[in-house]
Formats: structure tokens, sequence, C-alpha cells
């Protein structure tokens, strides 16, 4: 977006700054941004592969009809703490370490705002799954009522694990809201002169209005756990009609956070795809500022639509229509960037590094995401959709091909400039197209189960489901291996081997990241860049 | 805003602080989670134990990490930037326990327009009543839930009036101190916050005798439905908050004997000070829609 005319003094006043720590100290007390980005990518890593690990228990039992590999209560487990895992533990933690990353680089800011307080927020998390991990072999089992911990299931019907479970949220929204607070200060207060708001990159941008979303929402799922923990163990009657409270006011609650959370995994994908794709078109973005108004549209929205989860509970028509009208709003400004994307690449001069393959795939597949969503806002026809696998396709297809692809994308990307070095280009083609093909042998069938009939969260299904249900646990099984490529590339990229990269890294590159060396010093911009 | 200015930013060296707290946050959850259940279910274990040793870590860690602050900060390493940054994370905090108290006031107004009507028969609901308890009435405060849980409702006049009028005018006085310490008049700064923490204590004291009073003598406890729900947590967060605020007051007070703040540099006595008057504004919705509604 902006190009600095000044030039940058890399080595400025190294010498008062102390070299980082050696050995485990570095992690444990770092207040360095690069640091506790890396801290975050590493950590998200490992909870998607504990998991996916979880999914393929799933994939398992899920092969042939009948029971066969795990009790039912079991499975109920796996599909809740895969889920939560998922959601809070590696997609969200994942995008918190690219904005650690990126944004003060992106800015020409020396580092976060508030740094020891980022270093906390990172430490929190290990601690907080750790809880939610070792809940699991609690007498009774770990949380097994899904992510979304819907009373009665979580109130009346649950294991004593579930105050476990709600401490353990507590701790991690936590660790959210300080990590969102320090992002937004950080943009706010830290940008460099010259670069003003329409100046910033669009990951930027994506992250900023993510931030304010997840200051928004994350104390409402505080109060949401809080009103589940009194009701199961202390006597309240929130969410139980005998004492005038409504278990469908859990669902309202729990969405009113929740629609914005879904937000908060995406519109970071929004930004780095934005990044990406001029990139490797070596054209500017097409509607910039349309990207931005786009962005900030969504996120408004996003306050209400809550309750399009909930159309089979028997709300009033006017409420099914407002909520119906809502949701399909919203597919305006996402079209909008989706159209910018392919505006950009039209007739720019595009080529396919792996970062490009990944931003492509995403704007396919998280298209496809976006469509079955509009099917699924449509009240009447949801009544059929509910609670069927088309909506567990819907939402895999936005978040493991949307927001984790973008993740993928922005590693590939970014990782030249982190470690300095080129990544094995070889391996990481192979990951691409293992995983492409794989998602989609994966969730793509998962539609058509779905239209079908077939429930979610079920261990076992009717027998006409069977054909589609082997070929989904086989493409699950491939894409879960797939990762395993991706975990050595990313091993053998921190082993420091590789092809030395140059400064901008990509021919087409433009931002404030690309005009500092690779690998990126320990401190950037300790005097501030002049961008004009 | 501002033109920003650009001194240089102070980055801290690595610290030991935070991951004391995150050790620290690790106990509470898990003592509290093993408490919880120990309690509920009679059972014995060190659920109790952990959560203690989870709360003196945390205060450990808050005395480590301000006092490193404070001596920081007086030895003039912050800038004005870094001060921004502060009063900006600071009222984002805020922001968010906005949105923690919006849920339960949410819980409440959910209760009392949707849910109630609706077991009472409103709309189409008719056989929602018939059918689950026809003899439920839908009333607020709801004194008799449709299980058959009888209560009774809290009037808003005696000690809810009474602690209203305390908090506001700790507010006033509060803000009186922020003033004085503005224009440097350290005598009416002592005196104003030592009457805003005092205040603070009075109306605390005067809460755990309304909530002796309900539970004794009205019978309204945390198990009499949806109306006791959403009284006892809405005013016990916001007790939990008075509390909290009055501490760091407290600590202010005791910093501003020792000499601490001038007229420009004060970001800890403000961020006291705004996180007390956000725990009035809460408290005057509270006396609005739980009280007097």
């Amino acid at each position: 977006m902006s190009t600095v005319t000044d030039t940058i003094h890399h080595d400025d006043d190294h010498h008062e700054h102390h070299a980082p720590p050696s050995g485990i100290k570095r992690w444990l007390y770092t207040t360095n941004h690069k640091d506790i980005g890396t801290l975050y990518l590493w950590f998200a890593f490992i909870m998607f592969l504990t998991g996916g690990a979880m999914a393929m228990v799933i994939r398992a039992e899920l092969f042939q009809p009948g029971l066969q590999i795990v009790d039912p209560n079991f499975f109920n487990q796996m599909t809740t703490v895969h889920g939560l895992i998922m959601v809070f533990g590696a997609v969200m933690p994942a995008f918190t370490g690219l904005a650690n990353w990126l944004v003060p680089m992106m800015i020409g800011a020396p580092d976060m705002a508030l740094p020891r307080m980022n270093n906390w927020s990172f430490w929190i998390l290990p601690f907080a799954f750790l809880i939610l991990l070792s809940s699991l072999f609690m007498e009774g089992g770990g949380p097994a009522f899904g992510w979304t911990f819907y009373a009665p299931l979580s109130t009346t019907y649950s294991g004593d694990s579930t105050a476990l479970f709600v401490f353990s949220v507590h701790i991690m929204g936590i660790s959210s809201i300080m990590g969102a607070i320090n992002v937004i200060v950080t943009i706010f207060n830290m940008r460099a002169p010259g670069m003003t708001w329409m100046k910033m990159p669009l990951f930027v941008w994506t992250w900023l209005i993510t931030a304010f979303l997840l200051i928004a929402v994350m104390p409402v799922l505080a109060g949401a756990v809080t009103m589940v923990l009194t009701d199961k163990f202390f006597g309240t009657s929130f969410f139980d009609a005998a004492g005038g409270g409504d278990p469908v006011m859990f669902q309202h609650i729990f969405w009113f956070f929740g629609h914005p959370e879904v937000y908060i995994m995406i519109l970071p994908a929004f930004g780095i795809i934005s990044q990406i794709v001029p990139t490797f078109a070596r054209k500017r973005l097409f509607g910039y500022a349309s990207m931005v108004y786009a962005t900030a549209s969504i996120a408004l929205l996003s306050f209400i639509v809550w309750a399009h989860h909930m159309f089979t509970t028997g709300m009033p028509v006017f409420a099914e229509m407002f909520f119906m009208l809502a949701t399909m709003l919203i597919s305006v400004p996402t079209g909008v960037k989706v159209f910018n994307w392919v505006a950009t690449m039209w007739r720019g001069s595009l080529s396919f590094e792996v970062p490009m393959l990944f931003a492509l795939a995403f704007i396919v597949l998280f298209t496809i995401g976006g469509l079955s969503g509009l099917m699924l806002a449509i009240t009447p026809v949801d009544f059929q959709y509910h609670d069927t696998y088309f909506v567990v396709a819907h939402f895999h297809y936005v978040l493991v091909t949307g927001a984790i692809f973008s993740i993928m994308a922005a590693v590939y990307y970014w990782l030249p400039k982190w470690t300095g070095k080129m990544f094995d280009i070889t391996l990481a083609k192979w990951h691409f197209w293992c995983s492409l093909v794989s998602v989609n042998v994966l969730f793509f069938p998962m539609h058509f189960v779905g239209l079908a009939g077939m429930p979610r969260r079920i261990p076992d299904y009717a027998l006409q489901f069977a054909d589609f249900n082997k070929w989904i646990s086989l493409g699950g099984f491939a894409f879960g291996l797939s990762q395993l490529i991706f975990l050595a590339l990313l091993i053998k990229a921190c082993s420091k081997k590789g092809e030395p990269v140059s400064d901008q890294v990509w021919e087409g590159a433009e931002g404030l990241e690309w005009e500092i060396p690779s690998p990126a010093p320990y401190h950037t911009f300790e005097t501030p860049p002049v961008i004009k | 805003m501002a033109q920003p200015e650009y001194e240089k930013y102070y980055v801290p060296d690595s610290s030991p602080w935070p991951i004391v707290g995150a050790v620290a946050l690790f106990l509470i959850a898990v003592g509290a989670g093993n408490f919880v259940i120990e309690q509920t279910r009679n059972t014995s274990g060190y659920g109790g134990h952990i959560l203690v040793a989870g709360f003196a870590t945390l205060i450990f860690m808050l005395f480590g990490w301000f006092r490193n602050q404070i001596h920081e900060s007086m030895s003039g390493l912050y800038s004005a930037q870094l001060g921004r940054s502060y009063r900006q994370g600071m009222a984002w905090f805020i922001f968010s326990e906005v949105m923690f108290f919006g849920a339960f006031f949410g819980a409440l107004f959910y209760a009392r327009m949707i849910a109630i009507p609706w077991l009472g028969g409103s709309g189409n609901n008719a056989a929602t009543n018939e059918v689950l308890w026809p003899a439920f009435e839908a009333i607020w405060p709801l004194v008799e839930t449709p299980g058959g849980v009888q209560t009774e409702a809290m009037g808003w006049y005696g000690l809810p009036l009474i602690n209203t009028v305390i908090l506001l005018i700790s507010s006033v006085t509060c803000h009186f101190a922020h003033v004085a310490l503005e224009e440097n008049k350290r005598g009416r700064l002592k005196l104003m916050l030592g009457i805003t923490v005092l205040l603070g204590a009075i109306f605390m004291v005067l809460q755990v005798e309304e909530y002796l009073h309900a539970y004794q003598e009205m019978g309204l406890t945390l198990q009499s439905g949806i109306y006791g729900n959403t009284f006892f947590l809405l005013t016990g967060f916001h007790g939990l908050h008075v509390t909290l605020g009055a501490i760091i007051l407290f600590i202010m007070l005791l910093r501003i004997f020792k000499g601490h703040f001038t007229p420009d540099d004060h970001f800890a006595f403000q961020a006291g000070s705004w996180y007390w008057h956000f725990v009035d504004v809460v408290w005057v919705m509270l006396f609005f829609f739980v009280y007097i509604l």
C-alpha cells in the first residue's frame, strides 16, 4: 500500500537492547512480538494436530455404520473437544500469532503496544488447554455436549468436568481479550508517521476490526459459561423453564457471542488473502477502500444475525424473517471482497507460488462455503438442513478451506521473511496438492449426505450413507496425513536450511515488512520510518 | 485525536511476571473448578487449597509487576505515547467489562420480556402454559416460579436507595479528587479520595446487609428462580467490581501518601478513577432495571 521514502535505519540503537536471553527463559520471559508470534504459531499448530487427531477418531468411528471403535459418550467428547480445540486453540491463536509477527512490522512500530501483557496473553493458553484436555481423563469423562455447550446438555445432563470446562474457557477468554486490546492499541497508537488509516495494509485493517469483535463478544461468552456453571452447580435456573428461565435463552446468549466469533475466525483470513493476491498478480489490490468498508460492514452485521443458528427453536415468524434477511445481507460485502480479489487478478501477470496456490484455493473453496451458508440462511429450507452434515460441510468449507488455508497461505508467504531462508518448495507443493484433493474428498460429500438427512454429532448412521461416509473418512485420513508434510516442512525451515532470500522475498511484494532484512532482525523500527 | 509525537517507545526487556501470572490463572482455574465440584458434591479434595494458592500467586505477581512498573515510570522511562497506550488499553478493558454485564442484563431482559410471558401463555404460546404449568401467572418480579418456588421481591427504597446515593456521591468525590490532583492540591486530593474509598466500603457493608436480609428474612436466594438469579448475579458481580475498584483506589491513596503522581502524569490514578465511574454507571443501570422496574 505505502512506500517508504525515508531510509530505514535497521541498526540504530541496537546497543540499547540486550540480546535475547538464551534457552527456555527467552521463551518464558519474552516481551518481543516476534518471539511471542512464534510461540502462538507453534502452539496453534500443535493444537491443530491434537484437534486433528480427534477428528481422525471421529472419522474412524464413522467409517462404517454401527458402533465399532469408541463408545458413544467418548465420541461425543471427541466432537466437543475437537471443536473447542480447533476454534480456541488452533485458528484463533494462529491468527493472533500472525498479528503479533506482522502488525508491528506492517505499521512501522517497534513492538506491540503492551509487550509484557502480550506475553501473559500467550502463556495463559497452554495452561487453559492443559485443563481442558486433562478433563477428558476425569471420572465421567470430559465435556461431551458439543462445542456450543447448549443447555440443558451442559447443565442437567453433563458431567462434573463441566466446572473445569467453564474455568478453562474463562482463562482462554482473558487471554483473547488481552491479546485483542493489545492489537487495537498497537494499531491506534503505534503507527509510524504518515501511516494514515487508509494507507494501512488490509491485514492490519481486518485485524483491527477482529480485535474489536473479540473485545465485544468474549465477555459475553464468559457470561454464558458463568450461567452454565451456576445452573449446574448452584441451583440457578437461567436455562430452566421451571424456574422462569429458558433453554433457548442459552442459545441467544451463546450465539450473540458465537456469530461474531465466526467472523473473528474469517476476517483476518480476508486480510491475508488481500495481501497475497496483489503480490502474485503484480497489481495493486482492486478496490482497497471498498475492502475496508466491506470488512467493517461484515463486522457490524455480525451482531444482528445470531439467531440464524436457531431457526428451528420456534422463534416468532417475525424474528425468523428478520434474521434470514439480515443474514443474506452479509453476502453483499462478502461478495464485494470475492469480486475485488478476482478483479485484482484480472489482467495481472499471475504466477503461482505456493502462497498464491493456497490463496486461490481459498477464494474458490471459501466461496463454496459462503454459498452453502446462503442456502442455510433461508429459513424454510434450514428446517431440513438444520443439524445435518450439510451444516458440517458448510462450516468446514469456511473454516478449513477458508481460515486454515489462509493461515497456511500466510505461513508460506511470510516464512522466508521470518527465517531468512526459502522453504522446501517441493514439499510445500506436495502439501498443497495433497491437502487440496483430500480436503474436498473429505468435505464435499458431506453436502450430499447432509441433504439426504444424515444428522451431525451421532456416532452411527443409516445404511444408505455408508458409501459416502467411507469416502469421507478416507479423505479425512488423507488430509490428516498431508499435514505431516507441513510439519516436516516447518521443522526443516526452522533448522535454518535452505536458500537465503532477498529482503523483498517475492518479486511483487510491497509493504514495510518487505523492506527490512530477511530474516527480520530481533528488533525492527526502533526509530519509526516516515511514510509518504 | 491529537497529532502523535514520536518519542522513543519503551519496549521492556524480558520479564518473569507474565508467566507467574499465567501460572496464577492456571491455579485459580483448576482450584476453582475442583472447589466447585467438591463443595456441591460434598467430596473432599484440594480444590480450595489450589484456589488459595492461585490467588496468592496472583497477588504476588501483581505486587511484583506493578512495583516494576512504578519503578520504571518514576525513573522517567515512559513517554507520552506509552501513556496513551495505557489509557487506550484501560478504556478497551472497561468496554469488555460493559459487555460482560451486558450478558447478564440481556438474560434479565430476555427472561422478563420473552421467557416469562411465553410461559404465561402470551402470543401464540397458550398451549405452552396449558400443558406445562396451567397455574403459572406471568408477573415480574417473579415471586412464584412455574415450578412453585416462592419468594419476595426486593424493594427499591431503603438500603438500595441509600446505596445509590452513596455510590453517586462517591463518584463525585472521586472526580473532585482527580481535579485536586490536576491542580496539585494534595491535601484535598487525600481527603476526597479517602472519602471515596470509605463510601465504597460502606456500600459493600450495606450490600452484605441486604444479602443477609434477602436470604434470612425474604427467602430470596440464588435458588429462587430467574428473579433471584438475575438479582444475585448482577448485584454480585457488581459488588465484586466495587470491591476491586475500592482496593485499586485504596492503593492509589497509599501511593499518594508516598508522594506519587504529578498533575500531568498519573495514569494509574486515572485508570482507577475511570473504573470507579464505570462501576457507578453499572449500579445506576442496576438500580433502574433490577430494583425499580
